[in-house]
């Protein structure tokens, strides 16, 4: 028995959007921290990670938006979040993620921060 | 509310592909417990973190070895104790850093051992190194008209 998790990749403009769904543990962290990585190699460094699949994050999982947020912020993107139970919000809260990482209700206001200049973007 | 108190035990290859297994069981002992679904998600992530801690650091991925997570249930709390033969650590020097000085450095460590801290109402490590690592945590089971816990 293992953690399921599964991410579904989908562009809008130039916002990859990627929509978490199951368990984000230390067993399947580094499979989302490829597909991030992958997005970054690809220069697609304005990232809306789309939560509302998510059941479950350790600190594996956060720890992947850590490691990669300062170097996708230095190319002149960011990663947004999105649509987060309030379950799974209560991890990112603990840790002070709201300070670090724009939190949106939905995938929509997600894409709107996106359309909007920003000062960490700028 | 239990009458009694009761042990369990699970020994488990130390593979993060188990975490989902401890979780499941840590999950069953706070449903016989009693606590209410957002209390249980608490005790699964604390334990989550915690076997991951183990299985990554203290055996390096080191799927021969194992983990053991003994659960105690009693009238008025849950008392976890994560047991490994593996390399100790100073718990003294972990989790020194804030979230903006980690991410600076590309860096995630010390992160779990917050989350516990911050789920639990008591984490004790008691780590005798080449012998034997131990972290008991408890959670207090909440009384009526007692304050909430964590």
């Amino acid at each position: 028995m293992a953690s399921t998790f599964t991410v579904g990749r989908s562009q809008q403009g130039d916002v990859s959007i990627l929509a978490l769904d199951g368990y984000l543990d230390a067993h399947t962290a580094p499979q989302f921290e490829k597909l991030i990585q992958e997005e970054f190699d690809a220069g697609r460094v304005r990232i809306l990670v789309d939560c509302a699949g998510l059941t479950y994050i350790s600190s594996a999982g956060l720890g992947v938006f850590m490691s990669f947020i300062e170097d996708i912020r230095e190319a002149g993107g960011d990663i947004k979040l999105c649509g987060m139970t309030p379950s799974v919000f209560q991890v990112f809260e603990i840790l002070g993620f709201p300070e670090l990482f724009q939190i949106l209700p939905d995938r929509a206001a997600g894409l709107h921060e996106f359309s909007q200049p920003s000062a960490k973007e700028a | 509310m239990p009458a009694e108190e009761r042990t369990f035990r699970l020994h488990v290859p130390s593979s993060t592909e188990n975490l989902a297994m401890i979780r499941d069981f840590i999950g069953s002992i706070g449903q016989r417990a009693g606590l209410d679904q957002g209390e249980i998600a608490k005790l699964e992530l604390a334990v989550d973190e915690a076997c991951a801690n183990v299985i990554e650091h203290a055996y390096a991925s080191d799927a021969t070895r194992e983990v053991t997570v003994k659960a105690r249930v009693d009238e008025d709390a849950v008392s976890i104790e994560i047991v490994d033969t593996g390399k100790g650590f100073d718990p003294s020097t972990v989790q020194q850093d804030n979230l903006d000085q980690l991410i600076s450095k590309r860096k995630s460590g010390g992160l779990g051992m917050r989350l516990i801290q911050t789920l639990m109402d008591e984490v004790q490590y008691e780590i005798i190194p080449g012998q034997k690592n131990e972290l008991r945590m408890v959670k207090k089971l909440k009384k009526k008209d007692a304050p909430a816990s964590k």
